[in-house]
């Protein structure tokens, strides 16, 4: 039993659980790309070539930026990228050894701290506004001249677009930082807004969130980093060039950060997202952003009605995702996020992301996406409200799921603890032998 | 007409929630954004397409591209192409795999969890070592990932590698490391055999040697056998034990878990997946069973347990502690998004094999390696292989004594509609005119008959 998209809504928040087209997996899983070696000659896959360097142009385009690299092979590695290229930036300036730290919100996925951590820099965090938002005045006082950049996403891990942002971009480059876009968020503002016209140096989209492709379980993604004009020299190598003929590699970028994974890229998954993006065109993208949001906002609305949730910092319109939290749940009836989360799964709908961000506590955060139909989110409306009054009038009920799911609630403590841990066969193997020894 | 991926985008839909919100339009919801930032046109990019015309670009697009079905390629080094039996791509593209997250809700993610489990388990009886993560992204991210765990276990900067290592990956590796002060020294390689230097490795290991790294077989194929010796060297200083492995030739070579290896990296894409012109790929991470190992290791990992009530076997994930949405800037690494559907195939095609399928893999492709190599050796100006040692998959090809040089046989190979090996000169100039060549099983004796023609045939024209 293994829940997907395709098995029902799946508003994960933070993570664009979209629907796969299912064209784009024909496309994918042709002889043209799957039996295509990356190191025939560059006369021999041109076509490859040509989808490679539309996509990263096409990714330009809609992040504002100059340049794009299709290297990362996910968000993550895309986030490395990027602050390696504000590492050998600072470096080129000869500032490097006094440049040495990234600044991140508090509400800042974790995969942005641990980036800037694998890049060698000091990771300074900025406590958030009472909005919500970056605190303008606090992050006047984390910069100075030991400033690297800055990591963001817009609209935050709240759902909340941050109005302040053309600020917050001047306070940094003042600073002589680099300011970074983590593009999880991106399909919110997709034909609305461009990152790279709030400020934006470096930015990274994650095809598997944003552009449709499938998650696989856990992956494969794809991470492709845009920059601005001024940092196209230090993307990785080789960049996909076109000289008016013929598509081919270039290693011709003179403060190139090398590379960050072997072979061209997640070829695989570029081809999906280009297929998308030829079915959705401007007007699509455009469609999906504003469905994306609206969805969110009657999500929003609807489920901070039901009794137990409350939708911390404001009434403010959210954009494609909103985090509740279930505090007044929890102190009234004991039912925590957890709780909620578990018995939604047996309403036949996945649950939210839960405990993330770190700044609400008993947060769930939900993405509904463009992809649901209405009718789809009242059902999720329902099972809340179900859950709730359950919460309320027999919260065992509650406290014991799941009941309708392939297993019942896990063990997660015991899978992780030393004692028991066991990730192999051969572990769980010896571990029975030890234990008839034992018990003889 | 409404979007066809986007439901609520009709009148009706788009009504009902409007009214819910009290809002005239959806421009309510993004009044928020600057008017400064807010895009003024459309973005300039083309489409839509009807669903018919986007399979016709993408395909005439992709038409450019000419396969390994329509060219006998002899490439390898990164990728290799190899059989994908039909039931991997039969359980890889089931729905409720494909298009499902990262299993953070175990109790409808036993299935993913219980694959990963298994492709941990699997990966494990292969190389012989006690715990792997369920993937990083590719055999170079791996080798970085593995020199930091490497320095964060020893508290030792220092990596050292071979000097036959694979040009990607090392740059991947020195990407990886460096920021974080890890050194990456490289230890000399018999010109002979290729055997790694023991007295220059002697010399070079030191107190602060976090690890040294063995590739087995190497980029060039040649199969290091010193490796006892060479895990003995870097034991006594201290320092950790890292292999990197082709797994395909693990059902013929002995596992690194056998002679010292203390992490293990390789490239899981031979195993069931395609090429696909470089990726995805699959990053295979694996160590020892100390627990010290295993909490720095990087990545997800899969265990088993049971339900709370203790009435069920069930998986989840496990010492998440060591993530990133935990540890933060702590965290062993960085990675989220894995390769978790490149891992399910992998444990697919690794339960199909069984050891028995593995040996006969492996034989397969050694004595199809052997065959190429004798073929080619007797072409004269030919030298095949420059390594007196045995290869496996791999071999150089090197054309000092001949007339032509590697890319004026490539050029010539081509018009033949054959894919010649990658050349060797710019990451290591002192092996001369040399080109790595590959062969797997999936390459007939007919093909690597047509490659020797062709060898011939390219040096003998003017
Ligand atoms: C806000 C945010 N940033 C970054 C990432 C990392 O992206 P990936 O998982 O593709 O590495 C994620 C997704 O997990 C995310 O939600």
């Amino acid at each position: 039993m293994n829940f997907g998209v395709d098995s029902g809504i799946y508003p994960l928040g933070s993570c664009t659980m979209k629907y796969n087209p299912k064209v784009n997996e024909a496309l994918a899983n042709l002889d043209e790309v799957r039996w295509v070696h990356p190191d025939q000659d560059e006369s021999e896959i041109q076509g490859i070539l040509e989808i490679m360097y539309k996509l990263a142009s096409w990714l330009a385009e809609i992040t504002g930026t100059h340049a794009v690299s299709l290297q990362p092979a996910a968000g993550a590695q895309g986030e490395l990228t990027g602050v390696l290229i504000i590492r050998a930036y600072h470096k080129l300036n000869g500032e490097l050894g006094r440049r040495d730290e990234i600044i991140v919100p508090d509400s800042a996925h974790g995969t942005n701290p641990a980036s800037a951590s694998m890049a060698g820099f000091k990771v300074v965090v900025i406590p958030s506004g009472e909005d919500g938002c970056v605190d303008v005045e606090a992050l006047k006082e984390a910069v100075s001249e030991r400033t690297a950049g800055l990591m963001l996403t817009n609209p935050n891990t709240l759902g909340i677009f941050e109005e302040d942002i053309l600020e917050i971009a001047d306070i940094v480059h003042e600073a002589g930082g680099l300011l970074y876009y983590d593009g999880a968020n991106l399909n919110a503002i997709l034909g609305k807004a461009r990152p790279g016209d709030m400020g934006f140096d470096i930015v990274h989209v994650n095809l598997h969130k944003t552009f449709s492709t499938p998650h696989g379980g856990g992956g494969p993604g794809a991470g492709p980093v845009g920059v601005k004009e001024h940092l196209e020299g230090f993307l990785p190598v080789p960049v996909v060039s076109f000289d008016g003929e013929r598509y081919y590699l270039n290693y011709d970028l003179p403060n190139s950060i090398g590379r960050v994974r072997s072979t061209l890229g997640n070829v695989g998954v570029l081809v999906r997202a280009f297929a998308y993006i030829l079915s959705m065109g401007p007007q699509g993208l455009e469609r999906a952003a504003e469905v994306a949001v609206l969805n969110s906002n009657y999500l929003a609305r609807r489920l901070s009605e039901i009794r137990g949730f409350t939708l911390p910092y404001g009434e403010k319109p959210r954009k494609h995702e909103f985090v509740l939290s279930c505090s007044v749940l929890k102190s009234e009836t004991g039912v925590t996020a957890k709780h909620v989360a578990k018995r939604l799964l047996d309403y036949g709908v996945h649950a939210p992301t839960i405990y993330f961000p770190p700044i609400v506590k008993e947060a769930l955060m939900i993405e509904p996406t463009e992809t649901e139909p209405v009718e789809s989110l009242d059902r999720l409306v329902e099972a809340f409200r179900s859950v709730s009054e359950e919460a309320y009038s027999r919260p065992e009920k509650v406290l014991g799921s799941p009941y309708n799911t392939s297993v019942g609630l896990v063990d997660e403590v015991k899978a992780s603890s030393p004692r028991t841990l066991c990730i192999t066969w051969k572990m769980y193997k010896d571990r029975l032998r030890t234990s008839e020894r034992g018990s003889r | 007409m409404p979007n066809p991926y986007i439901p609520n985008d009709t009148e009706d839909s788009e009504k009902r929630l409007l009214e819910a919100l009290s809002i005239p339009d959806v421009e309510a919801l993004f009044s928020d954004i600057p008017k400064e930032i807010r895009l003024k046109s459309s973005l300039k990019i083309p489409g839509p397409l009807p669903e018919a015309d986007v399979k016709r670009e993408v395909e005439s697009i992709l038409k450019k591209n000419r396969t390994v079905k329509d060219l006998r390629v002899f490439l390898g080094g990164e990728v290799w192409p190899h059989h994908v039996p039909a039931v991997v791509d039969e359980v890889s593209s089931r729905s409720e795999f494909l298009t499902s997250y990262t299993p953070y809700q175990p109790e409808v993610s036993q299935g993913i969890l219980q694959a990963l489990f298994e492709y941990q388990s699997m990966i494990c009886e292969l190389l012989e070592m006690d715990a792997a993560n369920c993937s990083v992204y590719d055999w170079s991210s791996a080798l970085g990932e593995a020199a930091r765990m490497a320095a964060r276990i020893t508290k030792r900067y220092t990596f050292i590698v071979p000097h036959y290592i694979s040009p990607e990956r090392l740059t991947v590796l020195k990407t990886y490391a460096e920021p974080t002060g890890i050194r990456v020294l490289k230890v000399k390689q018999d010109v002979k055999n290729g055997e790694i230097d023991l007295k220059d490795l002697k010399e070079k290991v030191s107190r602060e040697t976090a690890a040294v790294y063995v590739e087995n077989p190497s980029y060039l194929g040649f199969i290091v056998e010193h490796v006892e010796a060479v895990a003995e060297i870097v034991h006594d200083c201290g320092g950790l034990f890292v292999v990197g492995v082709d797994p395909t030739s693990l059902g013929i070579f002995r596992p690194p878990g056998d002679y010292g290896a203390d992490i293990v990296v390789g490239e899981g894409q031979p195993l069931g997946n395609y090429m696909n012109c470089g990726g995805p790929l699959l990053g295979i991470m694996a160590c020892r069973g100390k627990l010290s190992f295993i909490r720095q290791m990087p990545g997800r990992m899969i265990g088993m347990t049971t339900t709370k009530d203790g009435s069920r076997r069930a998986y989840c994930m496990v010492l998440q502690t060591r993530e990133q949405h935990i540890r933060r800037e702590r965290a062993t690494s960085n990675i989220c998004t894995n390769e978790a559907l490149c891992a399910l195939r992998a444990a697919v095609y690794m339960a199909l094999l069984g050891p028995e399928g593995f040996r006969e893999l492996g034989e397969n492709i050694l004595y199809k390696t052997q065959y190429a190599v004798k073929r080619l050796s007797q072409i004269e100006g030919v030298r095949v292989p420059l390594f007196d040692a045995p290869h496996f998959k791999g071999f150089t090809v090197n054309l000092d004594g001949a007339s032509k040089t590697i890319s004026e046989v490539n050029e010539r190979l081509l018009r033949r509609g054959i894919v010649g090996g990658k050349p060797l000169r710019s990451s290591f100039p002192e092996l001369g005119e040399t080109a790595l060549y590959s062969v797997t099983e999936l390459h007939k004796v007919e093909d690597i008959r047509a490659l020797e023609e062709g060898l011939r045939k390219a040096l003998e024209e003017g």
